[in-house]
C-alpha cells in the first residue's frame, strides 16, 4: 500500500505535468466515449421515433428518402401521391388503418404537418406510447392546430393565440388571409413531433384552394368563404398504414410497389432505418477509429511525459534501490504511475462526458431534433474505458522498462 | 539467510580478493585484497571522491557483485546470492545514509523512514508497529511529530532531513549502517550534532557503523580509521 500512496504523492508533486497529461487523456476519452452515445443515442431516437406503423407510403423515391421526410421531417418529397391513389390503395384487404400526411408549408422554421384526427391516436413512439395533449384539445375548428412541446416553449405560445402559416419551408410569402389557432399543445415526446405545427388535411387545402402556380391568384377566397367549399385534398405527400396481421406486411409492400396508376413505394420502418444505419455505419466507423486515434495520441504523450521525467527522477530511483527495492519494483512503480494516470483520465473524461451531454442535450435537440438520452454506461462503453486504463498501462511499459535499465546500471548513485 | 539476532563470530563485513569493474564507456576498476569490519565497530573509510568508494560501497550494499573474490556481509558471501535476493539483503540487513537528497521529496517524512520495511518483511516484524518504532526513533532524533507525519520531506531543512535519513537507516535495527558522506551538506555546527545522534543511535542499537568521508577531522570519535587508499587499488581506462 505504502507504494501506491508514494505513487500518488509523487503524482501530485508533479501536478502541472501529470494534470495536463490526465486532461488530454480525459478529453479524448470523453470524445472516444462521446461518439458512442451519440451513435447509440442518435439511433435509440430514431428507432424510438416510430412505432407500431408497419408501411409508410409516398411517391416513388429512396426508402431512406421517404423514411426521412414523412417520418423525420429531414429533406423534402420529390412528389406528391394523388388522393385516388391513396384511397385506393387503404382499401386493399390487409389494411387495417392508414392516415395521411401533408408536408409542405412551414410556421417560423417549424414545419407543418396537416394530417388526420386518427393521427393523435395511431402515431406511436417509444415502443407503443400514445401522444398526449399537455393543454387544449385535438383539432376542432378548421383553422385550429395543435403544435408540439418545443414550437410552445420556442415561440412562446399558449392556447388561443394566433398563427400564421408560410407557404413553403423557406419563403415570405405567408397565409396571412387565413391565421389559425392553437387549439392544444402536446406533451414533450423525444420525437420531430415536438418540433411539428399538425393542422387538419383540410385547412391545407382550405389555405391552398387560391394559389396556383406557387402564388396566391388574383382572387383570394376569404377564410370564411373557404368553409364552405369542399375541401377533399387531391394529393397527399405520405401515408402511415397498419396492416391486420404482420404476415401481410410483405405482400401489402409488394402490391403498392406494384401499383400500375401512380409509382408508389412502401417502406417498412424497421428496414428503412436499417438501410439508413447501413449508409451512417461507415461515418460511424471513421467517426470511430479517428477517436480511438485521439485516445492513442493522449496515451502516447502520456509516455513521453514519463520518458522525458526520467532522468530528473534517477535520484528518486537511487533511494529505492538504497532502501532495497529491486530494478523490478522500480518498473512497477512507472508502469503503476501510468496507470493511475489512465485512470483518472479516463474517470475525468467520464464526468466531462456526461457534463457535456447535459449541457450539450437542449442544443442537440433544438437544432437536430436529436434527443439524446442520458444513460448509464453501457458494458460496451465499460469496455472502451477498460480499453483506455489497459492501453496506458501498457504504454506505460516503454518508459519503465527504460526506468528499470537506469536503475539497474545506476544502482545507489547515479552514474553518468 | 541467517537470522541477524543469532550471535555468529563473523565479522559485519569481510572482503577478500575482490576485483570488481564498470562496464560501458567508465572503464574503472576497483581491487580490495582484504578488507573487514567487526561486529559493532564504527569504523572511519577516509577517501576522496574518485578514490572508488562508491564503487566500494554499492559492493558491500549488494548493488553490484564482485567479478571475483568474496563479500562478505554478517557472514553471507553477497556473490553467491541472485540480484533480487541481494537487493532482499540490503533491504534487511543494510540501514544506508547518503551525503545529501536521502528522501523522496513529495512523501512525508514517515512514509520515508517506513520505506525500507516494505522491501524487509523481517525487519518490519522486529518493529512491532513500525509507525510507533518509526516516531520513537523521531523522537530521539529531535524531530516533531507534526514535522514527521503531514510535511512533505522536501519542506525540511538538510539537517532534518538527514536526521529522518537516520531514522530510515535505523528502523527495524538493521546491523550495518552505511553513510556515505552524510555531514558534508551541513554546517560545521550541525555536523558535531548529526554525529553525536548517529553514534548514540548506532551504539544504542548495537549497529555497526561504516562512514565514508573525504574530511579527515572526523575520524576522531571512531574505533579506527581506515584510508581508502591502503585497502583498494583503483585503475581507469578511458575507452575514447
Amino acid at each position: 500500500m505504502i507504494l501506491l500512496r508514494l505513487a500518488i504523492r509523487s503524482l501530485i508533486s508533479r501536478r502541472i505535468t501529470v494534470g495536463l497529461t490526465v486532461l488530454a487523456i480525459a478529453l479524448s476519452t470523453a470524445l472516444f466515449l462521446g461518439v458512442e452515445k451519440v451513435r447509440t443515442g442518435a439511433r435509440a431516437s430514431f428507432a424510438d421515433t416510430i412505432s407500431d406503423t408497419d408501411l409508410i407510403i409516398g411517391a416513388r423515391t429512396g426508402g431512406v428518402q421517404l423514411l426521412l421526410y414523412s417520418v423525420f421531417r429531414i429533406g423534402n418529397a420529390t412528389n406528391n401521391i394523388t388522393w385516388e391513389s391513396y384511397e385506393d390503395v387503404i382499401s386493399q384487404p390487409g389494411v387495417a388503418w392508414a392516415v395521411p400526411i401533408s408536408l409542405g408549408d412551414s410556421h417560423r422554421g417549424f414545419r407543418v404537418m396537416g394530417t388526420t384526427a386518427a393521427y393523435f391516436d395511431r402515431y406511436k413512439y417509444r415502443g407503443g406510447q400514445d401522444l398526449t395533449l399537455a393543454e387544449g384539445n385535438r383539432f376542432d375548428d378548421l383553422f385550429d392546430t395543435v403544435i408540439g412541446a418545443d414550437v410552445a416553449r420556442q415561440l412562446g405560445y399558449r392556447i388561443g393565440d394566433p398563427i400564421v402559416v408560410a407557404h413553403g419551408l423557406a419563403s415570405f410569402t405567408e397565409h396571412d388571409d387565413k391565421p389559425f389557432r392553437v387549439a392544444g399543445i402536446l406533451a414533450k415526446t423525444g420525437t420531430p413531433v415536438d418540433r411539428t405545427v399538425i393542422v387538419s388535411l383540410k385547412a391545407i387545402e382550405a389555405i391552398h384552394v387560391d394559389w396556383q402556380e406557387g402564388a396566391q391568384s388574383a382572387n383570394p377566397v376569404s377564410a370564411d368563404a373557404v368553409r364552405g367549399m369542399d375541401l377533399a385534398p387531391s394529393a397527399i405527400t405520405a401515408a402511415m398504414i397498419g396492416v391486420e396481421s404482420p404476415l401481410q406486411v410483405f405482400r401489402l409492400q409488394r402490391a403498392i410497389n406494384e401499383y400500375r396508376e401512380e409509382p408508389l413505394m412502401a417502406v417498412i420502418p424497421g428496414v428503412a432505418l436499417q438501410e439508413l444505419w447501413e449508409i451512417v455505419g461507415v461515418a460511424e466507423t471513421a467517426l470511430f477509429g479517428v477517436s480511438a486515434m485521439v485516445v492513442a495520441t493522449a496515451l502516447i504523450g502520456m509516455a513521453a511525459m514519463i520518458f522525458s521525467g526520467l532522468n530528473e527522477r534517477r535520484r528518486e530511483m537511487a533511494i529505492f534501490r538504497a532502501v532495497g527495492a529491486r530494478p523490478g519494483t522500480i518498473l512497477g512503480l512507472l508502469v503503476l504511475e501510468a496507470a493511475l494516470m489512465a485512470a483518472a483520465g479516463a474517470a475525468l473524461g467520464v464526468a466531462l462526458l456526461y457534463t457535456g451531454l447535459w449541457i450539450a442535450r437542449p442544443y442537440v435537440d433544438a437544432a437536430f431534433g436529436l434527443y439524446l438520452p442520458i444513460s448509464a454506461l453501457t458494458p460496451r462503453e465499460w469496455a472502451g474505458i477498460a480499453a483506455v486504463v489497459a492501453g496506458g498501462t501498457l504504454v506505460g511499459f516503454f518508459p519503465a522498462i527504460r526506468a528499470y535499465r537506469i536503475s539497474l546500471a545506476d544502482g545507489m548513485t547515479i552514474r553518468t | 539467510m541467517t537470522d541477524p539476532s543469532r550471535p555468529t563470530t563473523a565479522d559485519a563485513i569481510a572482503i577478500s580478493n575482490l576485483r570488481f569493474a564498470w562496464g560501458g564507456r567508465r572503464r574503472f576498476g576497483l581491487a580490495v585484497d582484504t578488507f573487514s569490519v567487526r561486529r559493532g565497530e564504527t569504523v572511519f573509510l577516509f577517501g576522496e571522491s574518485g578514490s572508488g568508494k562508491s564503487t566500494l560501497l554499492s559492493l558491500v550494499c549488494g548493488v553490484n557483485k564482485p567479478a571475483s573474490g568474496q563479500v562478505e556481509v554478517d557472514g553471507t558471501d553477497l556473490g553467491a546470492l541472485r540480484g533480487a535476493a541481494r537487493d532482499r539483503f540490503r533491504a534487511e540487513r543494510i540501514g544506508v545514509i547518503f551525503q545529501m537528497f536521502n528522501l523522496l521529496p513529495y512523501a512525508s517524512p514517515l512514509d520515508n523512514i517506513l520505506l525500507p520495511l516494505h522491501f524487509a518483511p523481517e525487519r518490519r516484524q522486529r518493529c512491532g508497529d513500525p509507525r510507533a518504532a518509526a516516531l520513537d526513533l523521531t523522537d530521539t532524533l529531535g524531530l516533531s511529530r507534526s514535522l514527521i507525519e503531514h510535511a512533505p520531506a522536501a519542506d525540511l531543512s538538510v539537517g532534518q532531513q538527514q536526521r529522518v535519513a537516520v531514522a530510515r537507516a535505523l528502523i527495524g535495527h538493521p546491523p550495518l549502517i552505511i553513510a556515505d558522506e552524510p555531514t558534508s551538506a551541513l554546517d560545521a555546527g550541525a555536523q558535531s550534532a548529526f554525529l553525536d545522534l548517529l553514534f548514540e543511535r548506532v551504539q544504542a542499537f548495537g549497529a555497526t557503523l561504516v562512514l565514508v568521508s573525504h574530511d579527515a577531522r572526523l575520524a576522531t570519535r571512531f574505533d579506527r580509521e581506515v584510508s581508502l587508499s591502503d585497502i583498494a587499488r583503483t585503475h581507469r581506462e578511458d575507452a575514447a
